[in-house]
């Protein structure tokens, strides 16, 4: 009995993300330019895009900023994580990190934008005392919180905690007796992380950073609070173009959005492929 | 060991400016209301507006309502993956980590695009709105909820309750209810204030569902009142620490039915 529930209540999940998925694929075979096409619904998002130069640039901007700091997040999340479970530092150092991270990994959005300006926007914080003191002031040395510099600096604020939210247990996981083998056959720190513990390591590290990848891709609220709207990444594109400022015309939308799918999907499957490999080792 | 642990010490500190630094700022600027004094005002200001009483009501419900539908969804269907369907939960996680796949920008796209015309045109009242956006926010808090669900479940014997419930008589929500749910009630807990975290403060299903939330009401403040807006920041950041607070609280409670990631 409960079963008949069970499974209409794992149906209505689906049903949820079918809907979606309908909603994109829909769009896509509603979209004129692709009646021609009749059938080659998966190419088509590509060449509305290559029609239209400044969709291009936002896929690649989206992916740059996306890339650059999902490595900036991924070396300062492993190098921290690092610290605390293998460089000799006390207990609480590691849980307070970790409390840290744990809310840190949730402080995106709205909110964190406001952070950023606040602190390294023309008025903020940190701009204002480095100015005072040092008498630099790097808005004239052309920075702007606004630009894609400022932008992966505030990435990188939500980025790094999830890295050391994931890679700690997997730090975790190099058993001690992996390093005393090594040890015994003659191997120094260097040959033990070259050839042990970094081919091991190197599917979570991996995974974790495609994740990261995949977080910052996704980002709406961030970006358009840090600036308005005005900075060209693939979100904002789709965000303004629901709200009807630019292009109107829905089926690019969908295209768009389609074409994030996609590169979600992707990264996400190299995601699911890694973790199965770096189960071998790190099995809990 | 003392030369590599001073450079543990070293990135430690680089990761703590990196997290404190904006926070500091922010608190900085949020108290500067008044020229070249510490106020409270722009608090005040914030505290009193009604919009943001009604919009963190609102959020506030929302939060609620996520919370109930996606526990009552989960939790029942982890527990059946675990107990009878062991070989289908490859599926289950992947149907989770659909959430990650579909960025809610595009969530909210199809859900515009399906439900504003008919033949499915429950967007035009504010209660199919306000149902999709449970919805949608249901959605986002799966993955989060079922990790953490899933960690209580392996942490407990499930098969032998289930039996030992079933060889006293109880009947199936019986075995929910009060032997079940009560075992995992950490990890729903946990699973519960993640939810909330992640839904108080949301912006953009909120904005294009066009909902009185609270996430747009920051944005919106963001463009026209400088300081207001850090004293709110100060304020939704206060609420995610008492969740992640309350979910280490509970984590020492008992030990090893905690998710916190979440991700």
């Amino acid at each position: 009995m409960i079963g008949s529930v069970q499974d209409k209540q794992g149906n209505f999940t689906l049903d949820n993300f079918r809907n979606v998925f309908q909603g994109v694929s829909l769009g896509v075979l509603a979209t004129p330019s692709e009646a021609n096409l009749f059938g080659l619904s998966i190419p088509l998002p590509f060449t509305v895009d290559f029609q239209s130069n400044s969709i291009v640039s936002a896929y690649i901007l989206s992916i740059q900023l996306s890339v650059t700091t999902a490595l900036l997040g991924g070396i300062l999340g492993f190098l921290l994580a690092y610290a605390v479970v293998l460089g000799g530092l006390p207990r609480f150092a590691r849980s307070a990190l970790l409390t840290f991270s744990g809310v840190a990994s949730y402080f995106s959005g709205v909110p964190l934008a406001f952070a950023f300006i606040a602190t390294l926007g023309r008025l903020g914080f940190v701009t204002a005392l480095i100015r005072n003191v040092f008498g630099f002031d790097f808005y004239q040395a052309g920075f702007s919180i606004l630009s894609l510099t400022g932008l992966i600096l505030t990435y990188t604020y939500f980025q790094f905690p999830l890295m050391v939210l994931i890679i700690t247990p997997a730090l975790d996981g190099l058993k001690k007796e992996w390093r005393e083998a090594a040890e015994n056959l003659g191997a120094s720190n260097t040959e033990y992380w070259r050839h042990v513990a970094f081919p091991i390591l190197l599917p979570s590290i991996l995974g974790t950073m495609i994740l990261l990848f995949s977080n910052a891709f996704g980002a709406v609220a961030t970006p358009y609070a840090l600036t308005g709207g005005n900075f060209q990444l693939a979100t904002i594109l789709i965000f303004r173009q629901i709200r009807g400022e630019v292009l109107q015309d829905p089926g690019l939308g969908y295209a768009v959005s389609l074409g994030m799918v996609v590169v979600m999907a992707l990264s996400l499957t190299l995601y699911y492929w890694l973790q199965r490999r770096s189960e071998r080792w790190l099995k809990r | 060991m003392t030369k590599s642990s001073l450079v543990s010490w070293l990135i430690l500190l680089i990761g703590f400016l990196y997290f404190f630094v904006p926070l500091i700022g922010t608190l900085d600027f949020s108290l500067r209301l008044v020229k070249d004094q510490i106020t409270l005002q722009a608090y005040v200001n914030v505290l009193t507006t009604p919009r943001f009483q009604n919009t963190f009501t609102f959020s506030f419900m929302a939060a609620l309502l996520t919370i109930v539908v996606a526990t009552l969804l989960v939790a029942p269907t982890a527990y059946w993956v675990h107990l009878k369907l062991p070989q289908i939960r490859p599926l289950i996680e992947f149907v989770t980590l659909l959430t990650f796949v579909v960025p809610a920008i595009v969530l909210v796209f199809g859900l515009i695009r399906v439900y504003a015309r008919p033949p499915l045109s429950i967007l035009e009242s504010d209660l199919g709105a306000n149902f999709l956006l449970i919805m949608a926010y249901t959605a986002l808090a799966l993955a989060a909820m079922y990790r953490s669900v899933d960690v209580g479940l392996r942490a407990i014997d499930v098969r032998t309750l289930t039996e030992a419930a079933q060889s006293l008589g109880a009947g199936w929500s019986t075995i929910l209810f009060q032997v079940i749910f009560p075992n995992l009630r950490v990890a729903l807990l946990s699973g519960a204030f993640i939810t909330f975290a992640m839904v108080i403060g949301e912006f953009t299903i909120a904005t294009f569902l066009a909902r009185p939330a609270f996430g747009p009401y920051m944005a919106n403040v963001g463009q026209t009142r400088p300081y207001e807006s850090t004293a709110l920041t100060i304020i939704s950041l206060s609420l995610t620490w008492a969740c992640i607070g309350a979910i280490q609280l509970l984590g020492r409670g008992a030990r090893g039915q905690i998710a916190g990631t979440g991700q």
